[in-house]
């Protein structure tokens, strides 16, 4: 039998969630044993239109040109994960969708804007074409995509884990920041999966992993008022990574 | 158990105690200051216990500081005691191995056990372990890495000296004096430790260190402190009977409670009592070795929920309800008493500083703080 094949793609992004793939380390070595990497750019893999069992895609669609190739990797994937904040919810670069007039953003930042070919809104993949699975996380950590193409390996579905940070964190013995330093933590309505990384080492988490199930964000809102931060400032930090509130819902 | 008259151990032999439990081969576990709280971590030193530091608490709020103060223990709790001594947040249940045959091989972890002995565990912690005991020893299918780590176990509790606003240990029956359940306990006073032996091996550790008597003086003095514990205990959870909570879901409060609860499960991680968990498989990229593994679990998480493959609490409210009517309700049919032992740390850990006792109250008997 031969191995299955995989490709990783990378739309409008910052290369991150790729190079939590190559942070892998020797499960990376492991994963090149038992899959064959087809494409893989920030690895030197070039050959974009192979035909492949998983695709690993990063980055959110914002021109024209993403619009016509990410329907290409999905017709060239049997099964497509989308991976990172960019993939999953449009990313940082999703500002421009709260935009009064998304149509003038790049006008007001370049002076030439005409050199500037791009769509109106940063939109995640789900957007355009069907997706099988979602890795959250900004970037994503190289524990999630190894367990979850593992699991594929493995002949059985990935576990969608929208479990809560707090639940995590309190697993990993960390201390909330929240109760001991009055800090802004997100950790309540984030998604798990980082480790609880920030608050290991003192500090509030920022969502990056996008909303978790069953969140109770304007209860959240409601207390971090109350520890003396103002409505304006909370509502940046619940935006920061994932600005655009229409594609944080589920898929 | 009170078979021996109580001794007295001078506050500068203290180190006497650590080292003779390190001599007889536990790993010594007590509280540190560690990132702004009280925590049960690895020591060998004095010098290493929160000399000076006292806590302050209330619902979503937890302060440490440094008082002038000679006493270790002068504080009430942290955000955990024993429950992920023996209940770990994650444990590897059992690991396989895929043969060339396409069949499994299992493999038992290695889960060889070295003794630890904890020095300062506070009563309601000890009230807290035999539930858990309960629960993981004498079901129907007692949990042998419980059993393994439990009967290694050497504690040393200590009586408090002080109550946190968030205690509530007298209302429950299980404080502020640990009456059972330890091996030696220690009532801190100024000059040093009046010790009592609970069990044979607290004897034996006992015998071997430099004890004098203990005055009546010293005892008044332990009643006192005593005394003032109980009174410093303002919160009271009141006595609540079996279906009290259960028949009130369609109380108002539910609702309330249910606008502010951010069902992060914080409670539920930090309750000494709680002791829910999930499994999954965790399976490696090389197709050959996978492991099962357990994780604590939370009743505000959505697959504490997930039945059958759908969800049965949808809701931050019916997740609240589950939350609370088991432990103080449910609990009582299930385990012969109230799954509550008065710690508080379900309120002090509460991101969104929600008052579980004064709910509680409200709730079953209709009482307003």
């Amino acid at each position: 039998m031969s191995k299955p094949t995989l490709a990783v793609h990378k739309f409008s992004s910052c290369d991150g969630c790729q190079l939590a793939l190559l942070n892998m380390g020797e499960a990376l070595a492991d994963l090149a044993q038992h899959v064959e990497i087809k494409h893989f750019v920030e690895a030197g893999l070039v050959n974009e239109d192979a035909k492949v069992d998983i695709a690993l895609v990063e980055g959110s669609v914002v021109t024209a040109k993403d619009q016509q190739r990410i329907r290409r990797v999905r017709s060239n994937s049997r099964y497509l994960i989308s991976m990172g904040a960019c993939a999953t919810s449009g990313g940082i670069q999703a500002l421009k969708n709260l935009a009064d007039n998304p149509a003038d953003w790049i006008g007001q930042i370049y002076p030439q804007p005409e050199f500037i070919d791009s769509l109106d809104r940063s939109s995640a993949i789900k957007q355009y074409v069907e997706v099988d699975f979602e890795l959250w996380g900004c970037p994503v950590s190289s524990l999630q995509v190894s367990e979850a193409v593992a699991t594929l390996l493995n002949g059985a579905e990935p576990l969608d884990n929208q479990e809560k940070l707090c639940i995590e964190c309190k697993r990993a013995g960390k201390i909330c920041t929240l109760v001991t330093g009055g800090e802004p933590c997100l950790g309540p309505v984030t998604r798990a999966g980082c480790g609880a990384l920030c608050p290991a080492f003192g500090r509030a988490c920022y969502g990056c992993y996008g909303g978790a199930e069953l969140s109770n964000q304007s209860g959240l809102r409601k207390r971090l008022e109350g520890l003396g931060l103002p409505p304006e400032s909370i509502q940046k930090r619940m935006h920061l990574i994932h600005p655009d509130p229409q594609q944080q819902n589920e898929r | 158990m009170e078979d021996k008259l109580p001794e007295f151990l001078f506050r500068n032999e203290l180190q006497r105690l650590l080292d003779c439990l390190i001599t007889k081969g536990f790993k010594v576990i007590g509280p540190k200051v560690e990132d702004g709280a009280l925590v049960y971590s690895p020591l060998e030193q004095v010098a290493e216990l929160p000399l000076g530091w006292s806590d302050q608490q209330a619902p979503g709020r937890y302060r440490l500081n440094q008082t002038d103060s000679v006493r270790y223990f002068h504080w009430a709790n942290g955000p955990q005691a024993l429950k992920p001594l023996l209940n770990p947040p994650r444990n590897i249940l059992w690991q396989a191995k895929r043969q060339a045959d396409g069949s499994l091989e299992f493999i038992v972890p290695d889960d060889s056990i070295s003794p630890v002995a904890v020095i300062g565990v506070k009563s309601c912690d000890l009230s807290a372990l035999a539930l858990q005991d309960q629960h993981f020893l004498e079901g129907e299918y007692p949990d042998p890495a419980y059993q393994a780590r439990r009967k290694s176990l050497f504690l040393v509790a200590v009586n408090c000296s002080t109550a946190a606003s968030t205690c509530f240990c007298a209302s429950t029956g299980d404080g502020p004096e640990a009456s059972t359940g330890f091996d030696m306990v220690m009532t801190e006073l100024e000059d040093g430790f009046i010790l009592q032996a609970g069990s044979e091996k607290g004897r034996e550790v006992m015998a071997m260190l430099p004890l004098t008597a203990v005055s009546e003086s010293m005892l008044q003095q332990k009643q006192k402190q005593k005394e003032t514990v109980f009174a410093a205990q303002s919160r009271q959870l009141r006595t609540i009977e079996k279906t009290d909570l259960a028949e009130k879901r369609a109380h108002p409060c539910w609702d309330d409670i249910a606008e502010r609860c951010l069902a992060c499960g914080n409670c539920t991680m930090v309750c000494p009592t709680c002791f829910c968990h999930h499994q999954t498989e965790e399976a490696q990229v090389n197709g050959v070795d996978s492991q099962h593994v357990r994780e604590w679990d939370s009743c505000f998480g959505g697959s504490h929920g997930q039945l059958a493959g759908f969800q049965v609490r949808d809701s931050v409210k019916s997740r609240y309800q589950q939350w609370m009517i088991h432990k103080l309700d449910f609990w009582q049919e299930q385990y012969g008493r109230s799954g509550c032992t008065g710690c508080g740390r379900c309120m002090t850990w509460c991101p969104a500083e929600i008052d579980f006792v004064a709910e509680a109250n409200l709730i079953a008997r209709g009482e307003q703080e």
